[in-house]
């Protein structure tokens, strides 16, 4: 219930874990109050950072020349800014790697200038002749 | 040729379940595995969010697999990639051994037709999707229909995009990360439509493969016409009713030239159907004890051939213990005794794995793995034997979508007596605070 102006309840759904806890979120003056309903403190960290400065991980695919398959998966080493996944995603059209890569390689660095690297997530190897 | 333990499947299931078995001392086994690679589905699933539970970490799909993919190589166990296991069938024992040998007719460009006999076998050959003709839905037959996960292997296998203006009918967890997938890809997802009240994927999911990229989704909505005769031009939505059926007038068209499917999946059992192994009719997958194991002695079964999963963790762990059971069987031991006790499914309970539990073979622990028929909030899972209720534990949300499990104590069955039957039910509450 809101008692004033500059009191209202915000829920969310903590997306640290297939859990998903509905998590409730008391604003006071834009700024954040008592935080009920997580399991666990990832979801405190999830709501406060959901409702601050919004992060996710990105995992999408790059080119692969040579490779058993024509694409790799990659993931963004730890979470950017919500806003810039579709950048993200875009540079990773202009990637291309040649095979063979591997789990951890790093496909493109400090991605859209957040210092953080995108990273191979399955070994591709070379292409072998069809037999 | 012959093997102890055949193991049929490369996915998620089959690798847990060799592992175990190899570590508890099974030396002569076998992973026979379709595909060119192992690994399974999770090949294709490149989203994060596997491996929470067993790694404390959160992996991608193909990461999550090369865990286990490492260790299988490490324990040196044998692998037949590019190999169709096409039929099963049991037949006498060899000299000394009082147990039917299990038949397994394999294909495969190298060997042709062989028939391998192995002592043991573990199922573990995963699930499939339900189809467009299982749906019943009207129109032509236009290029642009796609199950969910096909689409998501000729994106993220092949490298190939299905389409560019896309309606998915289905909110399952494979649906919601391909409206992501596609998104991020460059297509224009115009909508998600669920037949049910609810959606049948992790919340999570909705947040962040809907909500992040502004996707709607229609719940009680149905499509019941595709449009275009060479490729799909567009597909009428309509609203349903309580019961399901379509409420004439709330028709809409929206132009899209690609439709996936992502609405449901059934383990693949063609060959323990084959075999005669005995199923429930709920899950379509066998049903089996504690230990994990058929009415077909030696016979066991994990993973999504077993009951579908929510968690690729739970997977891991199930077959884990199909594995060591399996090991268990072929070391003489694992014999069944007449203290078989059934667990049944009640009120909002729509089944359980495992359906028997024989109490000689338990362990001290049992988990219980199960499915609520609808969304539940502020309900309680209640555990009853023979009529007296043992446990009661409230729960805020249950949903169909997410799997349940309760553990079972042996000592609390042996202290029970001559103990009937378990009873797993849903009690809702009558007066809500």
């Amino acid at each position: 219930m809101e008692t004033g102006g500059s009191k209202e309840c915000r829920e969310l759904v903590c997306i640290g874990c297939p859990l998903g806890c509905n998590v409730t979120v008391e604003l006071e003056d834009g700024r954040i109050g008592q935080i009920t309903g997580n399991t666990c403190p990832r979801g405190a960290d999830y709501v406060t950072k959901e409702l601050t400065d919004p992060r996710r991980i990105v995992t999408s695919l790059v080119r692969v020349i040579g490779g058993e398959l024509a694409v790799a998966p990659v993931k963004t080493a730890s979470d950017i800014p919500k806003g810039l996944i579709m950048d993200c995603v875009r540079a990773l059209k202009e990637t291309e790697l040649e095979a063979p890569v591997h789990i951890g390689d790093v496909a493109l660095s400090n991605v859209c200038g957040t210092g953080v690297d995108v990273v191979v997530t399955a070994n591709v190897g070379e292409k072998t002749k069809e037999i | 040729m012959k093997k102890d333990l055949v193991i049929i499947g490369g996915g998620p299931a089959g690798l847990a379940a060799a592992i175990a078995a190899k570590e508890e001392g099974v030396e002569d086994l076998l992973i026979l595995e379709r595909d060119a690679r192992l690994g399974g589905i999770l090949n294709q699933c490149i989203h994060n969010g596997f491996g929470l539970h067993t790694f404390r970490e959160e992996l991608t799909g193909p990461e999550y697999a090369e865990r286990y993919i490492e260790k299988v190589r490490e324990l040196e166990i044998p692998c037949r990639l590019n190999t169709m296991v096409v039929d099963l069938a049991e037949g006498p024992g060899e000299e000394g051994e009082d147990r039917p040998v299990k038949l397994i007719t394999v294909m495969n460009r190298e060997d042709g037709l062989v028939t391998i006999r192995a002592r043991a076998v573990v199922l573990a050959m995963g699930c499939r999707e339900r189809s467009r003709g299982a749906l019943n839905i009207p129109g032509y037959r236009p290029a642009g229909i796609y199950s969910a996960g096909t689409a998501q292997r000729y994106v993220n296998m092949e490298g190939r995009m299905p389409g560019s203006e896309v309606v998915i009918l289905g909110s399952g967890d494979i649906g919601l990360i391909m409206a992501r997938r596609m998104t991020l890809e460059g297509a224009k997802v115009k909508l998600v439509a669920e037949l049910m009240p609810y959606s049948g994927g992790l919340k999570r999911n909705i947040v962040q493969c809907l909500d992040d990229f502004g996707i709607p989704l229609k719940l009680q909505t149905t499509v019941v016409d595709i449009k275009g005769k060479e490729r799909v031009e567009a597909v009428t939505v309509a609203q349903v009713d309580e019961n399901s059926r379509p409420i004439p007038g709330t028709e809409e068209e929206i132009p899209c030239d690609t439709l996936l499917l992502s609405c449901g999946l059934i383990p693949e059992n063609e060959l323990s159907d084959g075999l005669g192994v005995a199923m429930n009719p709920v899950t379509n997958g066998p049903l089996v004890d504690e230990s994990l194991e058929t009415d077909k002695g030696g016979v066991f079964a994990c993973g999504n051939v077993l009951h579908v999963h929510d968690l690729v963790d739970y997977v891991s762990e199930e077959a884990a213990q199909a594995g060591r059971k399996a090991a268990a069987y072929l070391g003489g031991g694992l014999k069944r005794s007449g203290r078989r006790i059934p667990i049944r499914a009640v009120k909002g309970v729509r089944y359980t794995v495992p359906a028997f539990i024989d109490l000689d073979r338990m362990e001290e622990k049992q988990v219980v793995r199960f499915r609520v028929g609808n969304v539940y909030r502020d309900a309680a899972l209640t555990v009853a034997f023979d009529g007296n209720v043992v446990s009661r534990r409230k729960k805020r949300v249950m949903a169909p979508g997410e799997m349940e499990q309760v553990v079972l104590k042996r000592e609390d069955l042996e202290r029970a007596g001559n103990l009937g039957e378990i009873i797993l039910s849903i009690e809702e509450q009558q007066n809500l605070s």
